[in-house]
């Protein structure tokens, strides 16, 4: 059951990262991978506040809002990625800044959604 | 760029490319962000995450997903389906960024801070060299510089 869970969620959260980061990546005209960014930090943000109602969270939600939706919306590879090809544009203040955005504003997201569970 | 970084945005015409919805390929990324979670899952319950301890599986997850990212991209970077369904389906699901935050910040606790900070910069040396490496690599095994 927990496997149908995850893989629900994931079918969700896979296919709206890419419709957000596209959305995002249309609407400004720079290298900066915000689109990517942006489902980073609300993935963040999401599953903080799933983690901070702790053991009142059902046991299948956390699996399909958790390990499923947020787990899928957020990407470790694609942030890698966009900082490397930064580095190779020769965009080295691009790329250091992403990484240092995603990394604050993903652990304000997290303690954001902390807060938000009371 | 992470979703097509054979367009360029600063082309309007090409933007307005990016602007368009695709079944097919919005259909390749649900099933393989669903593959991918489901491996990511199948590892946590391997190597589960303790807490006070550095996350091991999640680490193994999101660097394996970097490397294999650096492949994909340089091997098959222009193929239309596939490069959606492995790298933002597949990989994007299997790896994480959102339990990596959450992780960090249940490790931000007295005495465990030194382990907390290990982890959020490991994981971020260790994914940035894992991509580099597969990126190389394979443009090595390939004899070109794509």
């Amino acid at each position: 059951m927990t496997l149908v869970l995850v893989f629900a969620g994931a079918i969700v959260g896979a296919p709206l990262r890419y419709l957000v980061d596209r959305a995002v990546q249309v609407r400004h005209d720079s290298v900066f991978p915000w689109g990517t960014m942006t489902v980073n930090v609300f993935g963040c943000m999401v599953l903080g506040f799933l983690a901070g109602l702790g053991t009142s969270l059902p046991s299948a939600l956390a699996a399909l809002l958790g390990t499923g939706f947020c787990g899928a919306l957020t990407t470790y590879s694609t942030f890698s990625y966009e900082t490397l090809r930064l580095v190779e544009q020769k965009a080295y203040l691009y790329a250091v800044m992403n990484v240092l955005i995603s990394l604050i504003a993903g652990l304000g997201a997290v303690f954001l959604g902390y807060a938000l569970a009371g | 760029m992470s979703v097509d970084p054979d367009v360029d945005v600063h082309v309007p015409a090409q933007r307005r490319e990016l602007a368009r919805t695709h079944g097919g390929v919005l259909a390749v990324i649900a099933l393989g962000g669903g593959l991918g979670a489901l491996a990511r899952y199948g590892i946590s319950l391997w190597l589960p995450t303790m807490p006070g301890h550095f996350p091991w599986g999640t680490f193994a997850i999101n660097v394996l997903g970097c490397f294999l990212i650096g492949v994909l991209m340089v091997r098959w970077g222009q193929r239309p389906l596939l490069r959606p369904f492995l790298g933002v389906g597949v990989l994007g699901g299997f790896t994480t960024f959102s339990t990596y935050a959450v992780e960090t910040r249940a490790l931000l606790a007295p005495g465990e801070v030194p382990v907390a900070l290990a982890y959020l910069f490991g994981t971020l040396a260790a994914a940035m060299l894992a991509v580099l490496a597969g990126v190389a690599l394979t443009r090595k095994v390939l004899g070109d510089n794509r």
